[in-house]
């Protein structure tokens, strides 16, 4: 065996040697460097962690009854908003979501439907729920338009994600019957999405809860606005006891909705 | 009767698939078409009812000319084209009712077939397809709880309670056993002579093509290359269609099963005539 002993070591991602460790050392003198620019004074650090205790001793006796007409109040229009944005971004993100699915829409239908999508998903919750609340003041119908329309992108983008995933073959056999297109979205393409479909809406409706509550601290409507006040007001006994709330909703729509998403597969 | 003039296909990405193809197949003739992978078998079939535009060419079904037509006529055109395909093609959520139902719906309008109600005509129709290939008691089943030779059963079905005036079959036993094969093959012909349909069938098998088509049409590169009775398929033509390879041994084989076969189908026609069906019903149920 002429070959015995040969070494052999896995090669490396960069090939040159000298690329390769400007690249580490540069990497490491930028981090040290955005470090110290940050200027942690340790003296407002510990300052910062008593305060922080001043929170934890305070989340540790929740009150929930002295505004527990608001928390109400809150929570209740926190779930309307929810329930309804859901609602119509959906029902509005299925046409977009079947125009923006390359095999099955025109090409200037996919670059519409695209435009909006790329829109609604490139600006975050709070900065749209910012805007609206300018267009339509403080409250819940500001809170409901954001919601819905941030349900638009996402459920739009990841619905014409799995058209174009879909067996060709079985909406060709649909094609092939001499169906027309709504026949062939309805028997070719919809039964191959919808369970997937359906989950999505579930695991959206969750995430809606959840801005919900960002947004209310921007002004529209919900839980998040009581919270705010009572952070203002200092009451954080009672902020303790809504994020408690909040975290208690959440929990229970992700488990009501991973129990459904099982039965549905 | 199909009629195929001069029928081309160039893809965007330059091959060309048909060079030049004429065709005729008459009225109840079942056709078997063979050749190597990418020979435009497939191509071929799909031009036909325009699941692939061709690029030139004329194709006519019973006078009307396929080739030229707007959408809605194109459907209309399509509603009488049968296809079956390879890997079946059913729609795997829907249940075995709905896949067979899906064969008509160039006929219905939207909202009928969006909330599944057929006319009645059609689902009786529908029962009596899936009894005569021997589905009857999975009717409410999913399509994606069956066995591979009941999928294509259903696919079958589905093709023909289109009403077709011909069947295009793209690679029927792809992906089935050998017993299973045999068995949709004689499925297929004995639909045939019994509605008197022409059928196109793709096949890689030429064993099964020997055996259960009276005709045979060879494609190499897009061009026929052969076509005659299965007598005439020599080692010499099979060796122009696919290339060298010793012949011999397939041909006895397969000529020699496909004369078992006729005198099999004259018996269970024989058959038929006397219990209505009921000999090829029993065999159809045994997978």
């Amino acid at each position: 065996m002429a070959a015995a002993g040969r070494r052999w070591r896995a090669p490396p991602l960069i090939a040159n040697p000298w690329l390769r460790w400007a690249i580490a050392i540069g990497a490491v003198i930028y981090l040290a460097l955005a470090l110290m620019s940050l200027e942690v004074k340790w003296s407002r650090v510990c300052e910062g962690l008593d305060r922080g205790w001043t929170f934890v001793v305070a989340f540790a006796q929740p009150n929930f009854i002295s505004r527990s007409e608001e928390i109400v109040e809150g929570i209740v229009e926190s779930l309307t908003m929810t329930v309804v944005a859901t609602v119509f971004g959906i029902l509005i993100s299925i046409p977009i979501g079947l125009g923006a699915a390359r095999n099955i829409a025109p090409v200037p239908v996919y670059l519409v439907c695209r435009a909006i999508i790329a829109v609604s998903r490139t600006f975050q919750e709070v900065i749209v729920a910012i805007l609206f609340v300018k267009m339509f003041g403080f409250g819940p119908l500001a809170g409901a338009v954001t919601l819905a329309f941030a349900t638009i992108g996402f459920m739009g983008k990841l619905l014409a994600e799995d058209i174009e995933d879909i067996d060709p073959a079985q909406a060709e056999a649909i094609r092939a019957t001499g169906a027309s297109w709504p026949q062939l979205v309805n028997y070719g393409i919809q039964p191959q999405v919808m369970p997937r479909l359906l989950g999505l809406s579930l695991y959206r409706f969750d995430i809606n809860f959840r801005e919900s509550a960002v947004i209310g601290i921007v002004g529209a409507g919900g839980i998040g606005a009581t919270l705010n006040t009572a952070f203002d007001r200092y009451e954080f006994d009672t902020a303790a006891a809504i994020l408690i709330t909040i975290i208690a909703i959440v929990m229970a729509t992700e488990y009501g909705s991973s129990l459904l998403r099982r039965r549905l597969q | 009767m199909l009629l195929i003039e001069g029928l081309t296909k160039q893809y965007k990405t330059g091959d060309r698939a048909l060079r030049g193809v004429d065709l005729t197949v008459p009225q109840g003739q079942v056709a078997a078409l063979i050749g190597p992978s990418g020979a435009g078998k497939s191509t071929l079939l799909r031009c036909v009812n325009r699941l692939v535009e061709p690029t030139a060419g004329k194709i006519a079904l019973d006078g009307v000319e396929i080739t030229g037509l707007g959408r809605r006529a194109l459907r209309r055109a399509r509603r009488q084209m049968g296809m079956i395909f390879q890997e079946y093609a059913l729609v795997e959520r829907l249940t075995v009712m709905e896949n067979v139902l899906s064969g008509r719906l160039g006929y219905v309008g939207f909202w009928r077939s969006f909330f599944r109600r057929f006319p009645a005509p059609a689902i009786d129709e529908a029962f009596r397809l899936l009894d005569r290939v021997g589905l009857a008691e999975f009717v409410d089943k999913r399509a994606d709880a069956l066995s591979g030779g009941q999928r294509q059963r259903v696919g079958i079905a589905r093709a023909l309670i289109q009403d077709p005036a011909i069947l295009l079959i793209d690679e029927p036993t792809a992906s089935l056993d050998p017993k299973t094969s045999r068995q949709i093959m004689r499925l297929i012909r004995e639909l045939c002579a019994e509605r008197r349909l022409p059928a196109i069938i793709n096949l890689h098998d030429v064993g099964l093509a020997i055996s259960f088509a009276e005709r045979i049409i060879g494609l190499r590169q897009g061009v026929i290359v052969f076509d005659g009775p299965p007598e005439r398929l020599t080692p010499a033509v099979l060796t122009e269609i696919y290339g060298e390879e010793d012949w011999s041994a397939l041909i006895r084989a397969a000529s020699e099963d496909g004369e078992a076969e006729g005198a099999g189908e004259t018996a269970a026609a024989a058959g038929q005539r006397q219990t209505g069906f009921q000999g090829s019903d029993a065999r159809a149920r045994l997978t």
